[in-house]
């Protein structure tokens, strides 16, 4: 994490059209949908820098900033891993294996629920429900839900998902 | 009686997902006649003759909710559409939005005209992400051909139409909680009064309604609100969709005329969930999503007199809550005799536990005490006085907070002891038994006769 955090300049671009969306000085309104544009670009979480730069760019409080990321259960104040597993653990997902299936996964990745893989691959972080109830058990993995998943389909998930990050390491080398 | 599809007419088409194909299939023409030939207040008069009655979960006649907008305010009016869907077992209105944009995007448009709105927003779960950005190119196609924007249709009427996401927080379902989050804040419900007619989004009159229902009101102003409510019967008229899920062999979303079905039809026949899963018997219903009591499945199909129990508000409220329930949000899940009705309290008690705001001390604390005897109980660990406790701390939840989320997490527990009380007794008296998280499968818990 460089010491002064800086959006791109395509996120630049993004933020202020989505200012625009709201009244003259209603630009806290962009706090949330901001917030979510700041974890895609600074790896997934939320530090205090990055917070505090959103204030600046908002002009608003530094405190303003955590409170809001403090309180909605998608925003990361700490580190996560490369991928965010979430899956749902609510209701009918639980009638139909969701505590197998996180069981599941947190043999496979050899972590608890809550932690982070060795390599920063995996972070497994259970979710309350996901609105997929008549597909669940679901697997949330950034903007993707994995529906009716079991032991079989998770570990193809995982699976692919490693492919991804090879595949990324190289093109980036 | 079968389905009845008004709003759900396109929805596994595939053409349904672009504006052109919206439009071959008839989309926009009663949007673009009710902008060129209704007022506004033509339009609340027949949403109010329809019976049309609020599709999040709470039943308010929506027609009296416009009503209550202030006017001559100096202020601007506001449309927020609720798609904030998160009550446990509820995934109606992310069909309506990943398969038919469209169709809410003109309900956004004729309510907003009707209430006076120039800025409307739909506040959409952070989670639905991939169907935020479903509506922004469908909002987009529709800007580019002026249904939204500056005159549209060349009508003098403008709207510009936004989508906002969450960030993950149940509570935000709640109105008042939702405008803070949308005002870029802790989603904290507000103490009413004042109600969102009269100071909502930057304090400025504001009516905040589900995607179903907003999706409802161009077919209800073109059919006529007599016509609309002369489906159903009254006074649940119209159509509503159903999510069912659970231990059924068809789990989806349903659209059926109130009061036609029974609840018996829509939990066997083949038209809806088509029976069990697994081939055991069903043991329990929960119709209207994770806060509505649970109903043993002899009370689902029957009310306490023995009449037929039918998919409308008033016959599934029938009895109170003593033998009956409500139709809340249609998330309709269905448990057969391997759910252990302990251990499903626990996991919503979890839930609610987890999404309390924190404002209100009984709900705050309540909801973790709940959760904390019940995680005992269902490990074997618990006492008999439990039980009562359990009810008790329920109690003094409900009705003692802001908003209604505490009322979600008292009546599960109420109605989960009411009628599975031998559950519990059964976890405190042979703990040996109730240590394999499977126990109720390994021992199925009978209900003494």
């Amino acid at each position: 994490m460089p010491d002064s955090p800086q959006f791109s300049p395509a996120a630049l671009e993004e933020l202020g059209r989505i200012v625009a969306r709201y009244p003259e000085g209603r630009q806290k309104s962009a706090l949330i949908p901001a917030l979510h544009l700041a974890q895609r670009e600074f790896g997934g979480w939320l530090s205090v820098p990055v917070m505090d730069y959103v204030a600046t760019l908002l002009s608003i409080t530094p405190i303003e900033v955590y409170e809001v990321a403090g309180f909605y259960s998608m925003f990361n104040t700490k580190p996560v891993g490369r991928f965010l597993l979430e899956p749902c653990r609510t209701g009918p997902c639980a009638l139909n294996g969701s505590d197998d299936l996180i069981a599941h996964l947190e043999a496979r990745l050899g972590i608890k629920n809550g932690e982070t893989t060795p390599d920063g691959l995996f972070t497994l972080k259970s979710t309350e429900c996901l609105g997929a109830c008549g597909m669940g058990p679901v697997i949330q993995v950034g903007e993707k839900y994995h529906e009716l998943m079991n032991g079989e389909k998770a570990d193809a998930l995982l699976a692919e998902l490693r492919r991804e990050a090879g595949f990324a390491t190289k093109a980036g080398a | 009686m079968g389905q009845m599809k008004l709003l759900l007419e396109h929805a596994e088409k595939a053409e349904a997902a672009t504006l052109a194909g919206w439009k071959s299939l008839g989309g926009y023409q009663k949007t673009e006649a009710i902008l060129k030939g209704k007022s506004p207040e033509a339009i609340l008069d027949q949403i109010k003759d329809s019976g049309l009655r609020g599709r999040g979960g709470a039943g308010f006649p929506a027609g009296l909710k416009w009503s209550f907008l202030a006017k001559n305010t100096g202020k601007p009016s506001y449309l927020v559409c609720n798609a904030d869907e998160s009550e446990p077992g509820t995934f109606k209105d992310r069909y309506i939005m990943e398969r038919m944009p469209h169709q809410l995007i003109e309900g956004m448009i004729v309510s907003s005209y009707a209430i006076g709105a120039n800025r409307s927003y739909i506040y959409i779960r952070g989670e639905y992400m991939y169907i935020l950005r479903i509506l922004e190119k469908a909002i987009a196609e529709a800007y580019a051909a002026g249904y939204l924007g500056k005159n549209i249709l060349g009508t003098g009427y403008d709207l510009e139409l936004s989508v906002h996401p969450g960030a993950g927080a149940y509570i935000c379902g709640e109105e008042t909680a939702l405008l803070e989050s949308l005002e870029g804040k802790r989603g904290n419900p507000r103490i009413k009064p004042p109600f969102p007619a009269v100071q909502g989004l930057y304090a400025s009159p504001t009516v905040v309604n589900n995607v179903e229902t907003i999706a409802t009101v161009p077919y209800i102003v073109a059919m006529s609100g007599a016509a609309y409510a002369a489906l159903g019967v009254k006074p649940s008229t119209g159509t509503k969709l159903i999510s069912a899920s659970g231990h059924i062999k068809r789990p989806g979303v349903y659209e059926i005329e109130l009061g036609k079905v029974s609840c018996e039809e829509f939990l066997y026949s083949d038209e809806f969930c088509g029976g069990p899963s697994n081939g055991r018997p069903f043991k329990a219903v929960i119709p209207g999503g994770s806060s509505v009591p649970v109903l043993p499945i002899d009370l689902f199909m029957k009310t306490a007199s023995g009449a037929s129990r039918m998919m409308s508000y008033e016959s599934l409220a029938d009895g109170g809550f003593a033998t009956g329930t409500q139709l809340g949000s249609g998330g309709l899940f269905a448990m057969d005799d391997s759910a252990c009705m302990v251990r499903n309290l626990w996991n919503l008690s979890r839930f609610y536990h987890h999404e309390s705001c924190g404002q209100c001390s009984p709900c705050r604390e309540g909801t973790g005490w709940l959760e904390k005897i019940l995680h005992r109980l269902e490990a074997g660990e618990g006492k008999m006085s439990d039980i009562d406790l359990l009810v008790d701390i329920a109690k003094h939840i409900e009705g003692n907070t802001i908003c209604p989320l505490g009322d979600a997490a008292a009546w599960p527990v109420a109605s989960h002891v009411r009628h599975f009380r031998h559950e519990f007794e059964y976890h405190v008296r042979f703990p040996e038994k109730v240590r394999d998280p499977k126990h109720n499968v390994a021992a199925p818990i009978a209900r003494p006769s």
